[in-house]
């Protein structure tokens, strides 16, 4: 552990001057609470309102798993781990199970998340009306008056061009029947996981100076029409080549030497702790 | 005597001024006015003491001089500009007794999403240039709560065509729309969800004299097959003579003369009215 460092990197007031605007966040679900976003040592856009919140909030006895869309290993996953735990000394780990803060760009973990857990998205772009109108002073007004049609237009627009309501991932939501909020770029796939979850979700933007929250047991939805439902990516009939899981979020490849494409399992953890699993059961 | 109709929409002694104003400008008998601008404190009196109702079906012109407030009185009836003071009711919204100007945002933006439609001088203020045309319709119903996909679509096709816009270019931004077009496409969304009120602001000004007629041909008719009441601005004589029963004419803020649009048109009583009607070429 680096001395040369106040724990967790921040300064104390800086520490709870976050944690008051989380509080906040978790008071109003789906609300943005503007922060005051600090200068850190990776450039804004890559996951400075996640990390924030991470140091924020990390204590000595956590545990910490970090991922870039569903891999530990990434470039950008490994960073944050090594900041995080150079200047705090706490333990890393890969696996979902074991961890207490879990921060996270574009993926929620395909393990279940239990209730003394904390899911912290990295967020780009949290607000969910900007399409829709660019000002800041306006979409703070839409928020304050529940006037979202324009999320509903913009969803509208894409039926008109594309036939289906074409949002691959940030597919807008409804946080207790009241905000509407970007979920972050999780897959269609993971929306459904943010709806009554146990644990606690936080979002933070750090280019954008927001900090929003969904709280457990809150209840999230997905933006849809009457006669538009909402509807994840679908793998139907596929399995991944490494561990055979066919319910979980895929990427899919191409083997460069056949030409082929062929599925694999996005969330690399849960894929190892799976073919282990089998491993060590003897199923082939 | 009989019960009197209810007017649909009905404005009290509404003011709007841009500045504080000044203890000159304030009693305006001492004050040295030039028009309705205050030369001390800088304050413009947009709109002064307005008083109007208006009545299912009907058509009420309001003419006057470019800054004469027609625009202004506008705004503030679809409440894009905060008044400074006075009332207005609708009688869809509380059954006419509250008072709109003093209610919420929230309230506002209810009574403009469902009682109210607006087609702007200038359509980029009334459209979102760079969504299609169909979806700048859905704007206005997906506001008044409609969630259905098709049946929005149908409705929006249905108001493309009556204002004779191609089918096959309903999916196209406005921006690549000539300015007719744009106009007609800005009728159809102010009509969308039916409103029992229409507010247009100078909707011909600048328009060909083919597609002004046109236009027109299009308010008169649907006017007409809907029996909805419209505020029509113009500077234009011709437009009032043609679609307007009654009319205002508003000069530096104040309404300075009111009465059926032939009686007007025919015995001005006001100099200025005079002048303007003698102005007709």
């Amino acid at each position: 552990m680096n001395k040369t460092y106040n724990f967790a990197f921040f300064d104390e007031g800086s520490k709870r001057e976050i944690r008051r605007a989380t509080l906040k966040a978790i008071a109003i679900p789906g609300y943005q609470v503007p922060f005051a976003s600090r200068e850190m040592p990776i450039g804004r856009g890559w996951g400075t309102g996640g990390l924030q919140l991470t140091l924020s909030l990390i204590g000595k006895d956590d545990v910490l798993k970090v991922i870039d869309q569903g891999s530990d290993e990434s470039v950008n996953a490994v960073n944050i781990k090594k900041l995080v735990s150079d200047t705090t000394g706490v333990r890393t780990t890969d696996s979902t199970a074991d961890a207490s803060l879990i921060q996270s760009r574009h993926r929620v973990p395909e393990v279940p998340l239990q209730k003394d857990q904390i899911l912290i998205l990295q967020v780009p772009l949290p607000e969910p009306l900007r399409g829709f109108e660019p000002s800041e002073h306006e979409t703070k007004k839409l928020h304050a008056e529940r006037e979202y049609s324009g999320a509903w237009l913009m969803l509208f627009e894409k039926i008109m061009k594309y036939g289906i309501m074409a949002t691959d991932a940030d597919h807008p939501v409804m946080v207790h029947d009241r905000y509407v909020m970007a979920p972050s770029p999780i897959p269609r796939f993971d929306n459904a996981k943010l709806d009554n979850s146990e644990a606690l979700i936080l979002l933070g933007a750090g280019r954008e100076k927001k900090v929003y929250a969904v709280p457990p047991y809150t209840k999230v939805s997905s933006l849809a029409f009457d006669d538009y439902e909402f509807e994840i990516e679908s793998f139907t009939n596929q399995a991944c080549i490494l561990c055979g899981s066919n319910d979980v979020f895929f990427d899919e490849l191409v083997d460069e030497d056949t030409g082929e494409t062929y599925f694999q399992c996005n969330d690399t953890s849960n894929c190892l702790e799976i073919v282990n699993q089998k491993q060590s059961l003897g199923v082939k | 005597m009989s019960v009197l109709e209810v007017p649909v929409l009905s404005v009290k002694q509404m003011n709007k001024q841009f500045g504080n104003g000044c203890s000159t400008c304030k009693n305006m008998k001492l004050g040295k006015m030039t028009k309705n601008y205050c030369h001390k404190c800088g304050t413009v009196y947009a709109c002064r003491d307005v008083t109007f109702d208006l009545y299912q079906g009907e058509v009420l012109g309001i003419v006057g001089e470019s800054g004469s407030g027609k625009s202004t009185l506008m705004k503030s009836l679809y409440f894009d500009e905060e008044v400074t003071d006075g009332e207005m009711y609708v009688a869809g919204f509380e059954d006419g007794k509250k008072n709109l100007f003093i209610e919420s945002a929230q309230k506002k933006r209810y009574v403009r999403n469902h009682l109210m439609g607006k087609v702007y001088q200038n359509p980029i203020l009334g459209l979102k240039m760079n969504f299609s045309s169909i979806g700048n319709i859905a704007e206005k119903l997906i506001s008044a709560g409609n969630r259905h996909v098709g049946s929005m679509e149908t409705r929006g096709a249905e108001l493309l065509e009556e204002v004779n816009i191609p089918i096959h270019r309903m999916k196209e931004e406005p921006k690549n729309f000539s300015g007719g077009m744009q106009q007609r496409v800005q009728i159809a969304k102010a009509l969308s969800n039916n409103p029992p009120i229409l507010l247009l602001d100078e909707v011909t000004t600048g328009l060909d004299l083919s597609v002004q007629a046109s236009v027109l041909d299009l308010i008169k008719g649907l006017q007409r097959d809907l029996n909805i009441s419209i505020v029509l601005v113009s500077h234009d004589l011709g437009v009032i003579r043609m679609l307007a029963d009654r009319t205002l004419v508003m000069l530096e803020g104040k309404v300075i003369e009111r009465g059926l649009t032939d009686q007007i048109l025919e015995d001005p009583q006001h100099p200025y009215t005079q002048q303007l009607v003698h102005s007709l070429l």
